[in-house]
């Protein structure tokens, strides 16, 4: 499967090292992962297969997008294949070839607020203005501190502006909630599995940590918010993939849906990792973190699960 | 996995939702009163005649041999349009998957139709003073008389006991085996000579469940479910079936968060509604909706021949709380008028979701079997 060819290139490529390393370099790339990816046709998974891409549909790219979370992947995967190219697709815009090839990197201002991932190392970004979407070059950047340095988060100024008409900007904005919810339970999954490892080594008082029922019953929690999570993500992968399946605000609906529980689904992971780690788990050395700070950052972006409620109540009538 | 019912599937759906609209009895008393059981033994035949009782079982036992998308969206309708609950349900639910598993023909021809139509309405008798959520403890003893077995012991917290007509029961038929072993699944006639039930009154007042006394009180050795001294194994696979899917489909808890989202619509005379309460309110309405698409999920995995094993408490625990949520949540909707009791099913619904935690295994005993056998964490040392 798909799936388990991406999930043996980040084990193989982007191990917890890389990403450690990445935080290191101007850039935080990880060497050679984005050719790869664009290799074995993962970048070009949502384009039309008439313009070169796979002809993937969501309900299958979200379970790569699960482990680009599971392995923390320190790149604008999501952003780039799972946003901004299905809207330049949508577009017909001239950048989708170079996007496809991985010769260029586009990251995604899905809210216009001008803060923006991992600006300065991308190419170009396809932005929200007024009702529609633009793509937006040559523009100046100022660098945001980031508690997960992943993220690069840029204050973005100015650059050329095109339209991209045809892009639906609603769709982009659901395709951003639905994507991070995916990496949301792809990194509650790492969390859950790292935790559950190291308690079941861990010794005290002569026993396994993992055999304190204080401890078990944290673990249980984050394996039960994940498996109520994980099937509303693939659910609103389906309600986006069927379009014409939509009564109205529906596809709105399920996204949210998806985002909140997601969220508070990694939210948990992270609160209850650290806690059954204990002290190595609150240092930088461990590896622990670079999950932990994942979590939070993905946990709001694109909408924290709070919106997300709201945009629910406003689809079921309870605004 | 195909999330958009097929056309078979609509129709399916339209069919049970006009009948439930068509025979609606209007609101009837608690099951768990006298005249309140009898009225839902007769809703249940009402159900039969039709083909509506149990309609996964197979056609010759009264059913129409539903899948399980079939039965989950029979569930679905089932609750929305709000017709009674169902007193057969510990039967149907319970008894019925093990009867078709481990019964004899003879047994499962006696026993299936008359469950299906409400003739036979089943009470649990596993439980024990001592022995809750330990269930191996058993201790009530039934020992071989010629055809009969001999029952001394007692049995407590038995749903539907006060008036059930037959108990399906866990004794132990070898005195000198320990734990799981030596125990025999036996169904026990309600009015047996030897056998008494005394109520006990729920948190509610009303008599839910029962003690049971038995004393030399004789049953035929005919009723034994599966092999004598197997009890254990015969138990858990109906054990499996209470904590998953067919005890507490998703369709109650959708029905219940639709029912909630109405009250919080109604409940301030401008419609608006407090910003913390509403965000509790579509909080409780995702996770419903969390729980039917895990379900759905799951019965495509069954229907595909996969098997749910342990994975079926992680359900257990999650609709238990769900269910006390909703109802907390619909109660500080209504706030100082919650206390009040009449016509409010808010406050009987709470009432009941805070045993969902507790009975079929307390969460407690769940998590303990999610963080061993889910996800592999050591057994206590």
């Amino acid at each position: 499967m798909f799936r388990n060819t991406v999930r043996d290139l980040f084990a193989d490529r982007c191990p917890p090292d890389a990403v450690r390393a990445s935080w290191e370099t101007t850039d935080a790339r990880v060497p050679d992962l984005w050719g790869a990816l664009a290799e074995i046709g993962v970048l070009a998974a949502l384009a039309p297969e008439e313009a070169g891409g796979l002809g993937m549909d969501e309900v299958a790219f979200v379970r790569i997008l699960e482990e680009v979370g599971y392995a923390a992947v320190p790149e604008p995967l999501m952003e780039h294949a799972f946003v901004a190219i299905p809207a330049l697709a949508e577009a017909r815009s001239d950048a989708l070839d170079s996007a496809i090839a991985g010769s260029t990197t586009i990251t995604i201002d899905i809210d216009g607020s001008g803060t923006v991932a991992s600006a300065a190392i991308a190419d170009a970004i396809v932005t929200r203005v007024d009702d529609g979407l633009a793509f937006t070059t040559q523009y100046d950047t100022t660098a945001l501190t980031t508690i997960d340095q992943s993220r690069r988060l840029a204050a973005v100024k100015g650059g050329v502006t095109v339209g991209l008409d045809g892009a639906d900007a609603v769709l982009a904005y659901d395709r951003a909630v639905l994507g991070a919810a995916a990496q949301c339970i792809g990194i509650a999954r790492r969390l859950l599995d790292a935790t559950v490892a190291y308690v079941g080594d861990r010794q005290q008082f002569g026993k396994p940590v993992g055999s304190y029922q204080a401890v078990k019953h944290h673990l249980a929690d984050v394996r039960i918010a994940v498996e109520f999570a994980a099937p509303l993500v693939y659910r609103a992968a389906w309600s986006v993939a069927h379009p014409e399946t939509h009564e109205p605000l529906a596809r709105a609906r399920d996204v949210s849906m998806a985002k909140a529980q997601a969220s508070d689904a990694v939210d948990l992971a992270a609160r209850k990792a650290l806690q059954c780690h204990g002290a190595i788990g609150y240092t930088f050395e461990y590896d622990l973190q670079l999950w932990l700070k994942r979590a939070w950052a993905l946990s709001a972006a694109y909408g924290d699960a709070r919106r997300h409620r709201d945009r629910v109540a406003t689809a079921i009538g309870l605004a | 996995m195909d999330l958009e019912l097929s056309q078979r599937q609509v129709e399916f759906r339209d069919e049970i939702r006009t009948w439930l609209t068509e025979h609606h009895p209007g609101r009837i008393a608690s099951m768990d009163t006298p005249d309140g059981f009898e009225a839902h033994r007769e809703w249940e035949k009402v159900l039969f005649d039709a083909g509506w009782s149990v309609p996964a079982w197979p056609v010759a036992y009264g059913g129409r041999d539903c899948d399980l998308i079939e039965w989950l969206i029979y569930e679905e309708e089932y609750w929305l349009s709000g017709v009674p609950g169902r007193v057969s349900a510990n039967g149907v639910s319970l008894l019925a998957p093990t009867i078709f598993n481990f019964g004899s023909r003879q047994q499962q021809d006696h026993f299936l139709p008359k469950m299906a139509s409400g003739e036979h309405i089943w009470a649990q008798g596993w439980s024990e003073p001592e022995a809750g959520s330990d269930l191996a403890g058993i201790k009530t003893k039934a020992i071989r008389d010629g055809d009969d077995f001999v029952l001394n012991g007692q049995k407590t917290w038995c749903s539907r006991g006060a008036y059930a007509d037959w108990i399906f029961c866990i004794v132990r038929t070898d005195p000198d085996a320990e734990r799981h072993r030596g125990l025999t699944y036996l169904l026990v006639p309600a009015d047996s000579p030897g056998l008494e039930r005394r109520p006990i009154n729920r948190l509610d007042g009303e008599p839910s469940f029962a003690e049971l006394f038995f004393d030399d009180c004789r049953v035929s050795a005919d009723h034994v479910l599966g092999e004598e001294g197997q009890g254990w194994g015969v138990a858990m696979a109906a054990a499996g079936s209470e904590r998953g899917l067919s005890l507490r489909s998703p369709g109650r808890f959708m029905a219940a968060a639709e029912r909630l989202t109405e009250l919080a619509r109604s409940i301030r005379a401008d419609g608006s509604i407090d910003v913390r309460l509403r965000d509790e309110v579509v909080d409780a309405w995702i996770r419903a909706q969390a729980y039917r698409w895990q379900t759905y999920q799951l019965a495509a995995g069954l229907m595909g021949g996969a098997e749910i094993g342990s994975e079926a408490s992680l359900g257990k625990v999650f609709w238990s709380e769900l269910d006390v949520e909703l109802h907390a949540t619909a109660l500080r909707l209504l706030g100082d008028r919650a206390e009040i009791v009449d016509d409010n099913d808010w406050l009987d619904g709470y009432l009941f979701a805070l045993s969902g935690p507790i009975y079929a295994g307390t969460n407690e005993i769940q998590r303990n079997i999610i963080a061993e056998r889910v996800l592999g964490l050591p057994r206590r040392g």
